[in-house]
């Protein structure tokens, strides 16, 4: 038997109570289940508004008031992170579980400079303090390849770059020696040049500290050049979920696809395929397939009854009437 | 073919932050830029952040006023206009701006903020101005039906259906397309791109479409313009540019682009910043220019 996978997360439920807390409590993570093995990342895509950030969010249990984590279990490491008390759980959240975000300045504190984040980071989860510590600090700005870090070190965070800073939240995040990065659109931020430099020190970074890693973004590209597998996020459901290469070449959910079509693929002047509609805002999800009134393939199910969970081979799941029926007829002939 | 605009040796200098001792020297954004852009054309500019882009895109419109240079709209000397000049001929440029949350007046109903181009211009009668509103709410898409409701009542990809529309209610020819897609969702993004060359079409329109995302540029663009700390660096056509680019700092910029497939990953070229400098654009084929 394989070793079990890293991160376990089996019907994970998030609500928010809308209206400012007063109203009727809407599901934003309905339900959903994944896992993460070791050493491996996956992706997870969709728009604004499908729940791939209170997803993650919800895993280090970072969701507060008007919203709130509803039921599901998150076993990190063989222990339901859903269960521990809050004290255990801040030894995993920044310690085993390092998260990065799109926008450093709300991870960086601005009035303490990068290398004394870093320490005091250290000094907390009891790994190193003093002169210990400053040297250590210095050595993952180099790793996160900050130029001249025994300078940068010194600085405020207003005074670095969009990309150095973004690799200063890398180096704190990387502190504890986590074994899972959560990167929640870590590159959306960035110029394209920069995002590729920052793309290729987490390839490398994965490598050397063997790092698993959830990468959230809604940028396809950004996928298929960094994720394993790809699960593929609509209304708080996973819609799809495959090995990159499968999900990019064969996508079987009308979303998929129409998200793969929607990326400029470079040919000139050529009319962009698109999805047409929008995301339905939170407690608007509807009946049935949440995706029917955008979808180009809907029929008669499609409203009012939800699909479930079809293997489309090992490894290729999908939630779509146009799967069930198929292997519904399968078995029939 | 005749240009509808150009632009010769535009420069813009802003001033040195401060500093406690004395002045700074000032900071030279825009430098020595020329293109021209053709009538009907989709012409792409494209950079990093601070490239410049932005800035030149507004000096065009003197929405930022120029430090020198010349700039002519369809024959018309841009720079020379007074200040009532320049407003009366604004109706024939008008710019779409990146965030379609913040450049509507959350105050206004979006009739409004449609209909106020007209009402600064005085075109027409009240009736006339209100048929034109709803006109325009259906050029773009929207529910004519919805000029009664706030900027916050839309989506991302409805606002700036609105900001379209309010940047067509005076019939320009010329539009400034400043990132008008990159804040939104990539299926909303192509509604919008969509919507932008179908009006092309309809309207006869000429865009200048500043843009960081090379994959759009290449797709909708008919020229590109590639921008360094200020500086043009290369101008060709789309297909030309992105199949056989001629500066080093074009090559690093495309081979940064993330590609669809996976694992054909193309080597990335890296470019050295402290190797740039500024060139004049010289033809290294027929129509395609570079500052090598």
């Amino acid at each position: 038997m394989p070793d079990a996978p890293l991160l376990d997360v089996t019907d994970l439920r998030t609500v928010f109570r809308l209206a400012g807390g007063r109203g009727p409590e809407a599901v934003a993570v309905d339900g959903i289940s994944f896992h993460i093995n070791r050493g491996e990342t996956l992706g997870l895509v969709g728009e604004s508004g499908s729940g791939k950030s209170v997803t993650a969010m919800s895993i280090i249990r970072l969701v507060s008031p008007p919203g709130r984590i509803a039921g599901g279990r998150v076993l990190f490491g063989g222990r339901d992170l859903l269960t521990l008390n809050e004290e255990h759980m801040r030894q995993v959240r920044g310690r085993r579980i390092g998260f990065v975000f799109q926008e450093p300045m709300v991870a960086l504190n601005p009035v303490y400079t990068i290398g004394f984040q870093i320490e005091e980071t250290l000094k907390v989860h009891t790994l190193a303090k003093g002169e210990a510590a400053r040297k250590r600090a210095i050595e993952l700005l180099e790793a996160v390849r900050v130029p001249d870090p025994a300078r940068r070190a010194k600085a405020y965070p207003h005074q670095l770059s969009g990309g150095l800073r973004q690799r200063a939240m890398l180096a704190l995040a990387l502190a504890a020696e986590p074994s899972l990065l959560i990167a929640d659109e870590p590159t959306t931020a960035l110029d394209v040049t920069v995002q590729a430099e920052v793309l290729d020190l987490l390839r490398d970074l994965r490598k050397q500290f063997g790092l698993s890693m959830l990468l959230i973004t809604h940028d396809l590209g950004v996928v298929a050049e960094m994720a394993d597998r790809v699960a593929v996020m609509y209304c708080g459901r996973i819609v799809e979920e495959a090995q990159t290469a499968t999900l990019l070449s064969q996508p079987a959910h009308p979303y998929t696809r129409g998200l793969i079509a929607s990326v400029p693929h470079g040919t000139s002047g050529q009319r962009l395929a698109s999805i047409p509609g929008t995301v339905p805002p939170l407690g608007k999800f509807g009946e049935g397939c949440t995706f029917t009134p955008r979808c180009p393939e809907r029929f008669e199910p499609c409203p009012t009854v939800v699909p479930g969970t079809t293997t489309i081979e090992d490894g290729h799941t999908v939630r779509c009437h146009l799967h069930s029926a198929k292997t519904v007829s399968r078995g029939h002939s | 073919m005749s240009a509808l605009l150009d632009v010769r040796n535009l420069v813009k200098d802003f001033p040195g932050a401060g500093g406690w001792f004395g002045r700074a020297s000032s900071v030279r954004a825009v430098d020595d830029v020329s293109f021209s852009v053709e009538a009907g054309e989709t012409f792409g500019l494209v950079g990093e952040s601070g490239s410049g882009k932005t800035t030149t895109g507004r000096c065009l419109l003197r929405l930022i006023e120029p430090t020198s240079g010349d700039i002519r709209i369809k024959d018309m000397d841009v720079r020379a206009l007074s200040s009532g000049d320049l407003r009366r001929a604004r109706r024939h440029f008008q710019i779409i701006f990146q965030d379609p949350y913040s450049s509507l007046n959350p105050r206004m109903r979006v009739g409004t903020i449609v209909r106020e181009p007209l009402d600064i211009h005085k075109i027409g009668t009240a009736d006339e101005r209100a048929a034109r509103v709803q006109q325009l709410f259906d050029l773009v898409g929207l529910d004519p039906e919805a000029t009664r409701k706030y900027p916050h009542e839309f989506s991302g990809g409805q606002r700036q259906r609105i900001g379209i529309a309010r940047a067509l209610a005076l019939e320009p020819s010329l539009v400034v397309c400043d990132e008008p897609v990159s804040a939104l969702d990539v299926s909303v993004q192509a509604q919008v791109v969509n919507l932008l060359l179908d009006l092309q079409q309809r309207l006869g329109l000429t865009y200048l479409f500043i843009a960081h995302d090379l994959r759009l540029v290449r797709q909708i663009c008919n020229r590109v313009a590639v921008m360094y700390r200020g500086r043009l660096v290369e101008v060709a056509t789309a297909e030309e540019l992105f199949t056989s680019p001629a500066h080093p700092y074009t090559q690093a910029l495309l081979s940064a682009m993330p590609r669809l497939q996976p694992g054909q990953k193309l080597e990335r070229i890296p470019y050295d910043g402290a190797n740039f400098k500024p060139m004049p654009l010289r033809e290294v084929s027929k129509g395609h220019f570079a500052a090598v």
